[in-house]
C-alpha cells in the first residue's frame, strides 16, 4: 500500500464525515469510526488508528474535522494515554498489546495514568524501589508506592516502572509494565495539595499480579522504554499555540484594564515587563512550531516549559498583589477532586498556589536546566558515583 | 556549535501558510550570513577591532568596502531601481546579527538602516512638500553602494517615539553615533530634513569619549550657513515621520545586533567553561554554572524569536510593527547585557582584562540597551499600544 498523501487524507476525512454525520452520531461512535478510518493519528500503522502517513498531515485532518463540527476526544482527560502511553505502546508493544489497548485509549473509553514517581524517586526516577518479582508461572508480583499520580482515581490502566533486579546498577534492573488499576492490590488515595484540592493521588501497590503479557519491552530494559515515554511527555508540554495574551497574562491584563483603582506605578513596571516576557515566550513557541512544520525540530522546546513555569509563577504572584485586599482572601479550601487539571481556573490565590507546581511537575526546572546545559550546550555532566553501583547498595 | 547557531533552515516560498510572522531564516538569508561571517572572520575579529578603536579611527574602510559594496549589504533596504539590492529588513537583520557577533565597528545600523530608511520615506516625486526628492534618491543610490555614509543627526538614545531634538540651528546635538565617519549628515531643521555634507562650512564635530569603543560618538553643531548649503530632502510635513520611520527600523533591527552579540557571549562562555579546569573538574560541569548558562541559552533562544518577529514585521509592513519592535527592544537589550555580564563573570579574572574581548561586548551591550530608546521607553510605548495604562496618580 502506498503512503496516502494530503488529497487521499482529505478524501478519507470527507468519507468519514459523510458516513457518520457529527450532528447525529454519538461521540463514542464517531471517535471509534475515526480510529477505524485511520484518521486518529495518521502516522500510526493501518489498523491501529493510522494510515502510515506523514505525521505532518495530521493538522490538516484535525482542521477539517473541527471545521465540520466533529467531536474530539478531550486531550486533557486522556492526556497521559495520548501523550505518553500510546507512543510507548506503539514503540515497544506486541501486536496483541497494540490491538488491545490503542483503540479504547484513543476514544477515551479507557483512561490511563502513569505510575512512575515514588516518594524516594522523583527527579532521580531511576532510583525507584517498587519491586516486581517473577512467579514460577511467569507472572509478576508488584509491591511498592507511587506518588503524584494524576487521574489514578479515574484510570483503567497505568504504565508502570518497577525494579526487577536490585543487584544491577539502578538504570539496568528496571522493567516496564501495563498495570490494571482495577486489580484488588491497587489502592488509590487522594493526595491533598497546597491548593486544598486533591488533584493527584498516592497509589499503593500490594501484591499486584501483572501477567507477563502486560510487560512492555524486554525484562531489565525498562529504563529505555521509560525514556521514550518521558521524551513524549516533554514534547507535549508547552505545545499548545497561544494567541497574544493567551495565557495567565491575559487574566491580569484584564484586571488591570477593568480596575483602575488597583493600579500602582511599581506594579505597572512589573506588569509591562511580564507582558513582554509572555509575548516573547509566545513567539518562541510559534518559532518552534514553524521549525517543526519544516521537519526541523529546534531545541527551543526544551526551554518552553521553563519559560512558562516562571511566567505563571511571577504573573500569578503579581495578580495576588494587584488585588490588594481581595488578594488576602481565598475562594474555598474545601477539598475537591477535580477531574481535569486547570492551571488558570478559579481565582488568583488558587492560580498563585497551583503555579508553584509548574516548575516541579513533568520534570523540575532544575532537571530541565541540566538537560539544556548538557544536551543543547554540550556542557559536561557532573561527576556521579551511582552509575556502576548495584541499586541495593545505594544510599537511600 | 550547530545548536547555538541555526543555519540551513529551508522553507517553501509561502511560509508560514497561516499568515503568522515568518520567524525562521530563509536559504538566501543563510547564504548572506555565511558571506558576512566569512568576511568578518577573515578581517574583523575583536582583537583587530580593539586595536583600531585605540588608534582613534575605529573603522576599517577596506572591511566596509567589502561588506557594503562587495557583499552588497549596504543596499539591502534600497529598491533595485534606486541602485540597491531590493531585499528587506529580514536580510539586513541577519547582517546585523553577524556584526553584533563580531562586535564589528561599522556604520551599518546608522547609515545602511536608519539613514537609508529615513531617506526612503522622503517622497522622491513631490519632494515631500518642498524637499528635493531627487537628491534623496541620488543619495540612496550612493548609500546602497557603500560609497557614501550618511548619519541621522539625533542622539543615539533617541527612540522611535521620543521627542525629537529641537534642532535650532547652532544647537549642539550630543552623542550622535558614527558622525565622525559620515560623509553626509541628515539634520532636522525648523522647516524640514536636510542632507548636509559633513565637511560643509558650519558643521562642527567634536568627538566624545564613548562607553562603547566600537561605536564612536560625536557632539554635532550645524550652523545656519550649513543648512543653507545643504539640500532639503523632506519638507516639514514629511520630515518627522521619515525620521521616526528611520528610528523605528533602527530600533527593530538593533534587536538582531543584540541577538548576535548575546550568542557570541554565550558560545564563548560555554567554550571557556568546558576547557577551563578548577577543583580538578571542568568549570562547566558545576551545576551552579550550568544552570546560569542554560538560563542564558533560553533567553537567547527567546530573543531570537523576538528579533525575527520585529525584522519580519518591518519587512512586511505589518500593522503590528510598532508593537513587534517595542517587544523586541524591551527584551533583547536586557538579554544582551545579561549575556555580556555573565560572559565577564564566568571568565573569571581574564574577563576583566583589556586583552580579552569580553569587555568590548559588555560595552556594546550596555550602550545598545540605551540606544534607540531604553527598555523603559519601549515599555511605555507598549503600555499605550496594549491599553495597559499607568496609574493616574503621579507616584505612589
Amino acid at each position: 500500500m502506498t503512503t496516502p498523501d494530503a488529497a487521499e487524507l482529505r478524501r478519507l476525512t470527507r468519507e468519514l464525515l459523510a458516513g457518520h454525520p457529527p450532528a447525529d452520531t454519538p461521540v463514542a461512535d464517531f471517535l471509534t469510526a475515526r480510529f477505524d478510518a485511520g484518521l486518529a493519528w495518521v502516522h500510526f500503522p493501518v489498523g491501529l488508528g493510522g494510515l502510515g502517513a506523514p505525521r505532518t498531515l495530521q493538522g490538516a485532518v484535525d482542521a477539517e474535522l473541527a471545521a465540520a463540527g466533529a467531536p474530539d476526544n478531550d486531550p486533557r482527560r486522556i492526556g497521559i494515554g495520548l501523550g505518553m502511553a500510546a507512543p510507548t505502546i506503539l514503540g515497544f508493544g506486541t501486536d496483541e498489546q497494540k490491538r488491545r489497548f490503542l483503540r479504547p485509549l484513543w476514544t477515551g473509553e479507557e483512561v490511563w495514568c502513569q505510575l512512575f514517581s515514588e516518594p524516594g524517586a522523583g527527579s532521580d526516577l531511576a532510583a525507584l524501589g517498587t519491586r516486581a518479582v517473577r512467579e514460577e508461572d511467569g507472572d509478576w508480583i508488584v509491591n511498592g508506592q507511587k506518588v503524584w499520580t494524576s487521574s489514578a482515581h479515574l484510570a483503567r490502566w497505568a504504565i508502570l516502572v518497577a525494579r526487577t533486579d536490585p543487584a544491577l546498577p539502578k538504570h539496568r534492573g528496571i522493567s516496564y509494565f501495563i498495570c490494571d488499576m482495577t486489580d484488588p492490590g491497587v489502592d488509590v488515595r487522594p493526595l491533598r495539595q497546597i491548593t486544598g484540592e486533591a488533584e493527584f493521588n498516592e497509589v499503593f501497590l500490594t501484591d499486584v499480579r501483572i501477567p507477563d503479557a502486560h510487560r512492555l519491552g524486554p525484562v531489565g530494559d525498562g529504563w529505555k522504554v521509560a525514556r521514550t515515554t518521558l521524551m513524549n511527555e516533554r514534547v507535549s508540554i508547552g505545545g499548545a499555540r497561544l494567541p497574544r495574551e493567551g495565557g495567565m497574562i491575559g487574566t491580569v491584563a484584564r484586571t488591570w484594564r477593568d480596575r483602575p483603582d488597583l493600579r500602582t506605578h511599581q506594579l505597572h513596571q512589573r506588569l509591562l515587563a511580564l507582558w513582554v516576557d509572555a509575548e516573547v515566550a509566545r513567539l518562541t513557541g510559534e518559532r518552534l512550531r514553524q521549525q517543526l512544520a519544516m521537519g526541523r525540530p529546534g531545541p527551543e522546546g526544551s526551554g518552553l516549559k521553563l519559560s512558562f513555569a516562571r511566567l505563571n509563577q511571577e504573573i500569578s504572584g503579581l495578580e495576588v498583589e494587584l488585588l490588594a485586599d481581595e488578594g488576602l482572601l481565598y475562594d474555598d479550601w474545601t477539598m475537591r477532586r477535580p477531574e481535569l487539571v486547570d492551571f488558570t481556573g478559579r481565582e488568583a490565590g488558587y492560580r498563585y498556589l497551583r503555579a508553584k507546581g509548574n516548575s516541579i511537575e513533568g520534570g523540575t526546572s532544575e532537571v530541565l536546566l541540566n538537560i539544556v546545559a548538557e544536551r543543547v550546550l554540550g556542557l559536561p555532566a557532573e561527576p556521579r558515583d551511582d552509575k556502576d553501583v548495584a541499586w541495593k547498595d545505594l544510599t537511600r | 556549535m550547530s545548536t547555538l547557531d541555526e543555519t540551513h533552515e529551508t522553507r517553501p516560498e509561502t511560509f508560514p501558510a497561516d499568515g503568522a510572522p515568518d520567524l525562521l531564516y530563509s536559504e538566501a538569508e543563510d547564504d548572506l550570513r555565511a558571506a558576512v561571517r566569512s568576511l568578518l572572520t577573515d578581517r574583523g575579529d575583536a582583537t583587530a577591532s580593539l586595536a583600531r578603536a585605540e588608534s582613534g579611527s575605529p573603522y576599517d574602510s577596506a572591511l566596509w568596502t567589502s561588506l557594503a559594496g562587495g557583499i552588497g549589504a549596504a543596499g539591502l533596504l534600497v529598491p533595485e531601481a534606486l541602485g540597491g539590492q531590493g531585499a528587506s529588513h529580514r536580510e539586513a537583520a541577519v547582517v546585523l546579527e553577524e556584526l553584533g557577533r563580531a562586535v564589528t565597528p561599522a556604520p551599518y545600523l546608522t547609515s545602511s538602516v536608519i539613514a537609508t530608511q529615513t531617506l526612503l520615506a522622503c517622497d522622491p516625486d513631490d519632494g515631500g512638500g518642498g524637499g528635493d526628492g531627487t537628491a534623496a534618491t541620488a543619495l540612496l543610490g550612493d548609500l546602497a553602494e557603500g560609497r557614501t555614509v550618511a548619519v541621522l543627526a539625533v542622539p543615539l538614545a533617541t527612540g522611535p517615539d521620543a521627542p525629537l531634538p529641537g534642532t535650532a540651528p547652532g544647537g549642539v546635538i550630543r552623542a550622535v553615533a558614527d558622525a565622525a565617519t559620515a560623509d553626509v549628515l541628515l539634520v532636522l531643521g525648523d522647516d524640514g530634513l536636510y542632507a548636509i555634507a559633513a565637511d560643509a562650512p558650519g558643521v562642527t564635530l567634536r568627538a566624545q569619549t564613548p562607553l562603547d569603543l566600537t561605536r564612536p560618538l560625536s557632539a554635532v553643531t550645524v550652523d545656519p550657513a550649513a543648512f543653507a548649503a545643504g539640500t532639503r530632502v523632506a519638507g516639514p510635513d514629511r520630515a518627522v515621520a521619515a525620521v521616526r520611520g528611520g528610528l523605528l527600523a533602527g530600533a527593530g533591527l538593533l534587536a538582531s545586533e543584540q541577538l548576535g552579540l548575546a550568542e557570541w557571549c554565550l558560545a564563548e562562555t560555554v567554550r571557556h567553561t568546558r576547557e577551563r579546569h578548577q577543583f580538578n573538574r571542568p568549570l562547566g560541569s558545576f551545576q551552579a554554572l550550568k544552570h546560569r548558562m542554560a538560563q542564558l541559552w533560553l533567553e537567547v533562544a527567546s530573543a531570537r524569536a523576538a528579533a525575527r518577529n520585529a525584522a519580519d514585521a518591518l519587512a512586511t509592513g505589518s500593522p503590528d510593527v510598532r508593537l513587534a519592535v517595542a517587544v523586541a527592544q524591551a527584551y533583547c537589550g536586557r538579554v544582551a547585557v545579561h549575556a555580556a555580564e555573565e560572559c565577564v563573570q564566568l571568565h573569571g579574572g581574564i574577563g576583566m582584562t583589556w586583552e580579552h574581548p569580553a569587555h568590548l561586548y559588555l560595552k556594546r551591550a550596555k550602550s545598545a540597551e540605551i540606544a534607540l530608546g531604553s527598555t523603559g521607553a519601549h515599555r511605555t510605548t507598549l503600555a499605550t499600544l496594549t491599553d495597559l495604562p499607568a496609574p493616574r496618580t503621579p507616584q505612589e
